[in-house]
């Protein structure tokens, strides 16, 4: 396996010195382009109500739900090494007649393993005023990192789960009717935050039991929720860390250059006589 | 690795795509697969409350059966269907009598509209509301099959059949382990109303919403009847043991189970090296527990060295705290000698931090919903990050450095051999 990967790495390494960049082009995959034959997929409209059910949702995508106050609303996303995400929602609360006091309404991330993530900022929980309209959450996640120690916390590639709930409010307000749109975006955070190794699958449920062992029946399917990111789970080879080493290397040897010209001195040197 | 997956992957969708392409056929010849179809139970309340008209001008009773009209004729095919009411037939004063008073009026199964239809209009208000024993019935309806159940309940006003308190029944039908979920309707609840249906939808995951117009009752009932068509995986019943020894042994799947309040559990996975075990757990908090809780999913050997442990903790309104944790075996050496190297016995304990004021029922325990993955090939790491390559000002200038030190070496060091070679 490993020699496998050294020379998967070699091999690849030798590639990209001659086509880093026109590949990488090529490579670099757009959102559309999978879907641009038969359309864009339709924006969800339904939320999920637990892990199991949750509703798949894209990137960039924006879902919607029809809800009672009280549910629990949950989507699911994949989001893949060296991506940032943050995920917003708005909820349309019900009319400010209908309700008897401030609500508090809370956004939470959860990981392929069902692990709490934390925000790095955005407002992750916020209180409607009884009179207010709507209420708008937003929670960034830390960086997905491709790989980290098993007894840490970070972020790794795979499903990510969006929770969307009312925490807190008045009993008579339970069950109204409320509107809500989800919508997620990731960022590239570039090769600064990119770290080595990488997990044998990326954390989705049932990322095993899609593929049964020989002589094993799975108990209880599992439903791969998100099918990945547009390109596949972590295919890109593409770092700007590549710019980085390839100008770093071009530098050393235009220094290496100027050196040797420093040496030289400029013309012929004054001590030897003119004509020897 | 994870390209072998996708290739996996693609061919079973290849497989799935084909599979969707043939199923028609059999369908459309009448007979859905009774056993994988998901079924729903609607369960309207016909007591005598449902004259009021308050509900956009109209009757409730009216409001319900136009609601229902508009469902029906949009109910999905491959969901089975029945209607059941309570208190429709007894008119009388006795308690009892009215307290039995729940009937199937249209048996689960593929839906004849006309049929259905038929058998709705024919309601009219009249007597109690025995939410328990509909419950009841409306579950014994749902037996059997192995796909997900669902009733929605209708209904205007609060039970009126006590000592059978239906958010118990709820919760007790819930834990026989048969994916039942109970979604309720209210039709202008009082506080009363309100707090017993929403008890009745925490009590076995389902949801709970207030209605004031026909069209948000028609519009959620058919929200929830194709909720219930859409698939979603059912997990496998299992009990785990007070010590690792007599624990339950896991293949990788979904697992639910029931604990009670500060209980743990314990179950067996067994991970080859090389594998990667992954398990998350969820507890739901399906009745009123105290504020502050917590869960704690632990990966030990059998002679109980903790390997890695998930842990989590909340406060306030919640319907399940989940955690999650992951241990990648290493390949062993000494497994070429043999052939299969020996699997180890992981231990998983799942505990919890839950607690009840003394008022609330410790039995049955709180559902417990156990996913256990096993994934070939553990995570690899290196302290290089992406192949190696570098990033920075700080490497250009390192590089720019090294490379302007060589070229002087190199420029002196020929000079010095002319300068050798002239001398010579």
């Amino acid at each position: 396996m490993r020699t496998v990967r050294t020379l998967m790495t070699a091999v690849l390494a030798g590639a990209a010195l001659f086509g880093a960049a026109g590949t990488a082009l090529a490579d670099s995959p757009s959102p559309s382009a999978s879907s641009s034959a038969d359309g864009e997929p339709a924006a969800p409209t339904e939320a999920g109500t637990s892990f199991r059910t949750a509703t798949a949702i894209r990137p960039d995508q924006p879902a919607t739900a029809d809800a009672s106050t009280g549910d629990y609303l949950y989507w699911v996303l994949p989001v893949d090494a060296g991506q940032r995400a943050t995920v917003k929602a708005e909820v349309s609360l019900p009319q400010a007649a209908a309700r008897h006091g401030a609500a508090t309404w809370q956004l939470d991330v959860y990981d392929g393993l069902r692990r709490r993530q934390s925000c790095t900022y955005g407002a992750q929980t916020r209180t409607a005023a009884a009179e207010s309209g709507s209420v708008e959450l937003s929670c960034t996640l830390r960086t997905v990192r491709a790989w980290a120690e098993p007894w840490a916390n970070d972020p790794l590639p795979g499903n990510y789960y969006v929770r969307l709930t009312v925490v807190d409010l008045p009993k008579d307000d339970l069950g109204l009717p409320v509107h809500t749109e989800v919508k997620a975006t990731t960022a590239d955070t570039g090769g600064a935050h990119a770290v080595d190794g990488a997990l044998a699958a990326p954390l989705v449920p049932g990322a095993a039991t899609a593929t049964p062992q020989e002589g094993e029946s799975p108990a209880g399917q599992q439903s791969v929720a998100a099918d990945g990111p547009d390109g596949g789970w972590s295919s890109g080879w593409w770092s700007d860390r590549w710019i980085w080493t390839a100008v770093g290397g071009l530098l050393a040897a235009l220094a290496g250059i100027a050196g040797y010209q420093l040496t030289r001195g400029s013309g012929r040197p004054s001590r030897i006589p003119p004509g020897a | 690795m994870i390209t072998r997956k996708r290739l996996a992957a693609g061919v079973c969708g290849l497989l799935a795509a084909m599979t969707v392409m043939l199923a028609p056929t059999p369908a459309s010849a009448g007979e859905p697969d009774a056993k994988s179809s998901p079924k729903v139970e609607l369960t309207l309340d016909v007591s005598g409350s449902m004259r009021a008209r308050d509900i956009d001008g109209q009757s409730r009773m009216a409001a319900a059966k136009q609601a229902f009209n508009e469902v029906l004729d949009a109910v999905p095919d491959d969901v089975q269907l029945g209607i059941r009411t309570l208190g429709a037939n007894y008119r009388g004063e006795d308690r009892k009598v009215g307290c039995k008073d729940t009937r199937q009026l249209y048996p689960v199964g593929p839906l004849d509209r006309t049929e259905a239809k038929t058998a709705v209009a024919t309601l009219t208000p009249t007597g109690w509301t025995p939410i328990g024993p509909a419950l009841l019935g409306a579950a014994d309806d749902l037996k059997g099959g192995d796909a997900s159940r669902r009733i929605v309940l209708i209904t205007d006003g609060e039970d009126t059949c006590a000592p059978l308190d239906p958010c118990q029944v709820a919760r007790d039908i819930a834990a026989k382990g048969i994916h039942l979920t109970v979604d309720t309707l209210g039709l202008l609840p009082d506080a009363k109303t309100r707090n017993q249906l929403s008890c009745i939808a925490e009590a076995t995951g389902g949801t709970y919403t207030s209605v004031e117009h026909t069209k948000q009752l028609r519009d959620r009932v058919h929200q929830l009847v194709d909720r219930a068509a859409r698939p979603a995986a059912t997990p496998v019943a299992t009990q785990g043991a007070g010590q690792c020894a007599g624990a339950p042994q896991l293949k990788p799947g979904l697992y639910s189970d029931r604990e009670k309040f500060a209980e743990h559990r314990w179950y067996r996975v067994d991970v080859r090296p090389g594998q990667e075990l992954r398990a998350s757990v969820s507890i739901a908090a399906d009745r009123a527990v105290n504020n502050d809780y917590g869960v704690l999913l632990r990966a030990s050997t059998v002679h109980g060295r903790e390997i890695v442990r998930g842990a989590e903790a909340g406060d306030g309104r919640t319907d399940v705290i989940s955690s999650g944790l992951r241990y990648p075996k290493p390949p062993s050496e000494a497994a070429d000698d043999d052939g299969t190297p020996a699997a180890e016995t992981v231990c998983l304990q799942v505990s919890n931090s839950f607690s009840a004021p003394a008022s609330v029922k410790t039995d049955p325990g709180l559902p417990v919903e156990l996913t256990v993955d096993l994934v070939d090939g553990p995570s690899d790491a290196s302290d290089a990050a992406f192949l190696g390559l570098g990033h920075g000002w700080w490497l250009l200038i390192t590089l720019a450095l090294t490379g302007l030190v060589a070229g002087l070496l190199w420029g002196w060091i020929s000079r010095w051999r002319v300068t050798v070679w002239r001398t010579n």
